[in-house]
């Protein structure tokens, strides 16, 4: 048995009425008989049929409207007909299919007729004129953006307003302002050893220690870039944080620096002045590849030990008005000593103008600070939190060193380590600490 | 014109391919495999299979969106083709076409041209090519009465005559402009005139009638080839069907449709050729048991075709090979 | 340097003439282009060289002519197409549209047109509502063409060969107010890359994108900002359709700030695409609202004060730019 459904005879056609049936049940049907005649929007029309057989029953009444696809006719095979049971009213009597289109839910329906899903803003930002880009860095650096003061078209805050209310985090204005004036510096720190252990950081004591405010102890910074007070506020929350929280411990070791410098001397003898290497990029590079040794203190302790991907060496810069910025060297190991060197000669000069750009600020994952040129021999340090080490360095001294049985004087550096014991202990520190000692033996391989 | 048996039993054929397969292709449509638009050359036959025997197979056809059965003469696949209106992968527009826009590089086949006289210019430009490149090959471009009252007709006409391009234009009057008959959309209804009118040799003849139509295409393209210079066909015909699917036919009687049935083409040459011995029943029977199974084997074919994948939906849109 | 000093008029002639010369298939058809040398004297004398089978001249006829350029290039030749100006091409647009743009994809990828029209374009000569148009962003709209705009000299003397090898329809749009403008042109130049928008002037604190006449205009209003310190990039845009995301989006990524300029009248305009897929692509790269500098939402009128009115100048460039970037 086949059933005559309502043709299509358009994509715009849903349905049509019924309005003359051309045939009866048990009328015989050939292929191209006209069956009946379907009023649509465009009049009536003559339906035909592309079947043969026996007509066995008419499931439309007439003048009813009839969805495409709907069965409007039963058509029988001879056999069946003539078997005279196959007649099933009730079989294709049964429920009919709605049309697709008539499936659809209308709350669906009404779901999908609005616009993209937009990305929710903190609720904050909604009233604030800024930049998308200004919103963006704001986002990226956990700035506030209401405390944003806008520069921009109406008032709108742009990205240099925010990178201003970053740095300014760290340093005042006035300070900036200072940094351009061509004053020599004057050391404000004794040419003797500090005192061991470090404490917490004084302005004379130019112990390492980072500038830069943990996001969760924010400084205020609606009138921040006017007050000389705000570093010292950020240096001393950090470093107050650092000294409550982190069980510090220290190590100490003694480098012969004699190949470091014998290697520095002839490699930039062919050098002109501009592009030649301070030992601090050796110590920099030395420190980034024992990380690669000794992951572990390449890492933060936030909820527990947090090992970094990425060995970013934040560097410590004096400022010369007082304070520190510490800037980040990104992906340190990867980079050649003269790629270390001229990120130096970049970000220290910027450092000092308070002109870093903020994922300069915040990205490093151990800190490396070096007072060699203050005199100093010896430094112990501040871990920035969350860091785990920071390692400082002190300047390179004649010292006599005993070698082979044999006693000589040689360039001596001081290196030491200062860890979290929640996140390591002494003899990770130790191998650590070896490590720099090592490469800084095989300067040619850094 | 000598035509041997087996030359009379193709043409019958032909006729009778382009019959059965638009009427499976009617059925297909109102079971919603085929969509979109679909227009049927029931009735006119006799036109594509008498000025396309005429064609060599390196010249040039342009069609209407009625063209179905230009494909099928002209040698395309009928699964190819039903693939295509399926709107599937295999078909010869690799289903980007439909029902009107079939193509095929093959058998130089250039549609398939859906706006109303939107192709004559390019035929034309066929023609030029054709013309400059010193290729002895002639374009056939096949259009409507509906498309003479278009101003694209009468620049192609201009453009063909004043440069002379190799072009059988063949209009297929069947006397209603979608559904408007030819005395409200024409003044001059003497269409012939109308390419006369631009210097161009024309002539008309009954498109109903196969013999005839024969006849004045295989004089038209003579005289083509030989001069180099257009010709303009009119075949008078009829279409049995509605202008497209959906089409309630109010624009003429019944009665009309009927007579005009009266001289189906198809009939008219199975007759002749019963009358004239060149044809027995049991060939008839057979030539419509071989159309038949070409049809079923045509939509089989279709049936088994594949979509494209969705991901290749912007292909086509600029040529592939980078220059 | 005079001697090297060109017209960009003769930078098309030129171009034409080479590309007649580098390839037998090539023709070029058009109103006036033969005898009369052709309507901006773009072809004049190319019909005494290269004969009525290569320059050939045509009827009033754009839907005729323009039809069997398309027709001539599916049959094997690489037609040159002159439609004399924008403001004719309407009569010509079924053909462009429905046929060029649409036979390669409606033949499954079988019979692609590799065909040129060239159309002079735009405002400047006082030729009020309808000798005025500039229509680029009609045309940019349909997929299947692609749609270049000769903005500077170097692109009239060297477009046309790229555009002829493309196995797709190309139109380019030429600029009248620009005929007579005299530029050096680079020696060494031979082609240049009709997939790539082009940076004309590099810049560090704002974007500017346009094509045609606003490309000059805006290198113009570019030196002048530079005076004030302001570094602006000028991108011609130059490939109207497919657009090149990707230069907008590196230029918008480098400096910020998006400015765009356009002789059509805005709405619906290329800026509006630029600008939304600047949105799309880079809203947060953004430091600023991408503005607009387009033509006036109004048929182009005749008198001069009122046509130069009608579309942007250098001078309302660099105010609008100061204004963005609150330069004081």
């Amino acid at each position: 048995m086949l059933e005559y459904k309502m043709p299509s005879l358009g994509a715009d056609m849903e349905s049509g009425f019924l309005r003359e049936w051309h045939v009866k049940p048990g009328d015989r049907i050939r292929k191209g008989d006209i069956i009946a005649e379907v009023e649509t929007q465009k009049g009536i029309i003559e339906i035909e049929v592309f079947e043969e057989g026996i007509i066995g029953e008419l499931l439309v009444n007439l003048d009813e409207q009839v969805p495409v696809g709907r069965s409007m006719a039963t058509i029988l095979t001879e056999e069946e007909a003539a078997s005279g049971k196959a007649i099933p009213a009730a079989g294709v009597k049964a429920p009919i299919p709605e049309t697709a289109a008539q499936a659809v839910p209308a709350e669906e329906g009404a779901q999908r007729a609005e616009g993209p899903a937009i990305p929710e803003h903190a609720p904050e930002s909604h009233h604030i004129r800024a930049s998308p880009l200004a919103k963006r860095v704001a986002a990226e650096k956990g700035i506030d953006i209401a405390t944003v003061h806008g520069t921009g078209p109406e008032g709108a805050i742009t990205r240099d307003d925010v990178e201003h209310a970053i740095a300014a985090q760290a340093a005042p204005a006035k300070a900036a302002r200072e940094a351009k004036e061509e004053a020599p510096a004057k050391p404000a720190i004794p040419k003797e050893k500090t005192p061991t252990p470090a404490t917490i950081p004084d302005t004379k004591a130019e112990v390492a220690s980072p500038s830069i405010p943990e996001p969760a102890a924010p400084i205020p910074t609606a009138k921040a870039s006017a007050s000389a007070d705000t570093i010292r506020m950020a240096v001393a929350a950090a470093m107050g944080k650092s000294n409550r929280e982190i069980p510090h411990y220290y190590l100490e070791t003694k480098i012969d620096m004699s190949k470091a410098l014998a290697w520095l001397s002839e490699t930039n003898k062919q050098r002109p002045v501009k592009e030649r290497l301070l030992p601090a990029a050796l110590l920099i590079k030395a420190v980034a590849k024992a990380l690669n040794d000794i992951p572990e203190l390449n890492a933060t302790w936030e909820n527990g030990l947090q090992r970094k991907e990425l060995i970013n060496v934040g560097y410590v810069v004096a400022l010369r008005t007082g304070g520190i910025m510490v800037p980040t060297i990104h992906e340190t190991d990867t980079k050649t000593l003269d790629e270390i060197m001229q990120a130096l000669n970049d970000l220290i000069p910027r450092a000092r103008a308070l002109r870093l750009r903020s994922s300069e600020l915040a990205d490093s994952t151990i800190t490396v600070t070096s007072l060699g040129e203050a005199g100093v021999e010896v430094v112990y340090g501040v871990i920035y939190p969350p860091q785990v080490a920071l390692v400082g360095f002190g300047g390179i001294t004649e010292q006599p060193w005993s070698e082979n049985g044999m006693l000589t004087v040689r360039p001596i550096l001081t290196a030491t380590l200062a860890a979290d014991h929640r996140a390591s202990d002494g003899s990770t520190g130790s191998k650590f600490l070896t490590a720099i000692k090592n490469y800084l033996q095989q300067p040619d391989k850094l | 014109m000598n035509l041997n048996p087996d030359q009379v039993k193709k043409l019958l054929s032909q006729m009778l391919l382009i019959r059965r397969f638009e009427e499976k292709a009617a059925e297909m449509y109102t079971k919603e495999k085929i969509r979109g638009f679909l227009h049927l050359y029931i009735g006119e036959e006799a036109v594509a299979v008498g000025v396309l025997q005429a064609l060599q197979p390196d010249d040039n056809v342009m069609c209407t969106y009625r063209e179905h059965g230009h494909a099928l003469v002209r040698g395309m696949e009928p699964g190819v083709i039903m693939a295509e209106m399926y709107g599937k992968l295999e078909g010869c527009s690799r289903g980007r076409g439909g029902s009107m826009h079939l193509f095929d590089a093959k058998t130089k086949f250039y549609g398939g041209n859906a706006i109303v006289a939107g192709h004559l210019a390019m035929a034309v430009g066929l023609g030029l090519a054709d013309k400059k490149l010193q290729r002895n090959q002639i374009t056939c471009c096949f259009f409507g009465e509906g498309a003479m009252a278009e101003g694209a007709f009468h620049e192609a006409m201009n453009l063909a005559a004043l440069w002379q391009v190799p072009v059988l234009f063949v209009c297929e009057n069947n006397l209603y402009a979608m559904g408007t008959a030819l005395r409200y959309t024409h003044a001059q209804q003497d269409l012939e005139k109308k390419g006369a009118a631009y210097g161009i040799a024309s002539s008309s003849v009954d498109g109903m009638d196969l013999m005839a139509v024969m006849q004045a295409a295989n004089e038209a393209v003579d005289s083509i080839r030989q001069t180099g210079q257009p010709h303009f066909l009119v075949c008078n015909t009829y279409r049995f069907r509605a202008h497209s699917m959906f089409d309630a036919e109010l624009y003429r009687e019944k009665k009309e449709v009927e007579e005009w049935k009266q001289r189906d083409p198809i009939t008219s040459f199975k007759e002749l050729l019963l009358q004239q011995k060149m044809l027995n029943d049991e060939d008839y029977q057979a030539i419509e048991k071989q159309v038949q199974q070409e049809v079923e084997q045509a939509v089989a074919f279709a049936e088994s075709c594949s979509f494209e994948p969705v991901e290749e939906l912007l292909k086509y849109t600029y040529s592939e090979k980078a220059n | 340097m005079a001697g090297n000093l060109i017209t960009y008029r003769e930078c098309i002639k030129q171009a034409i003439r080479e590309a007649l010369l580098a390839d037998e298939r090539v023709f070029m058809m058009g109103e006036d282009v033969g005898h009369y040398g052709g309507a901006f004297a773009v072809s004049k004398n190319l019909l005494q060289e290269f004969g009525p089978e290569r320059i050939m001249d045509t009827p009033l006829s754009e839907a005729g002519f323009v039809g069997a350029g398309i027709g001539a290039a599916l049959g094997g030749m690489r037609p040159i197409v002159e439609i004399m100006t924008v403001n004719f091409s309407l009569l010509a647009l079924d053909q462009i549209a429905n046929n060029a743009a649409t036979l390669l994809h409606m033949s499954g990828g079988q019979f692609n047109v590799p065909l040129v029209i060239r159309m002079s374009t735009g405002i400047g000569r006082q030729l009020a509502a309808q000798h005025s148009h500039s229509w680029e962003p009609l045309f940019a709209h349909l997929p299947g063409l692609r749609i270049l705009s000769a903005g500077t000299h170097e692109d009239a003397r060297h477009m046309l060969a790229p555009a002829l090898a493309d196995p797709d329809p190309v139109i380019i749009f030429e600029y009248t107010s620009l005929l007579n403008m005299e530029k050096e042109l680079p020696e060494d130049l031979t082609g240049v890359d009709i997939q790539k928008a082009k940076v004309r002037r590099e810049g560090k604190d704002i974007s500017i994108f346009t094509y045609g006449t606003g490309v000059y205009k805006s290198l113009t209003a570019a030196e002048e900002l530079a005076q004030a310190g302001i570094e602006v990039e000028v991108v011609d845009l130059r490939v109207l359709r497919p657009l090149d995301e990707e230069t907008i989006v590196a230029s918008v990524t480098k400096t910020n700030r998006a400015f765009v300029v356009e002789d059509a009248s805005k709405s619906v305009s290329v800026s509006s695409e630029v600008s939304a897929r600047i949105m799309e692509r880079c809203f947060y790269e953004l430091d600023a609202p991408v503005q607009r500098l387009c033509g006036a939402e109004v048929p182009i009128p005749y008198p001069k004060h009122l046509e130069d009115a009608s579309v942007p100048q250098p001078a309302q460039i660099v105010s609008a730019i100061k204004t963005l970037l609150q330069h004081a």
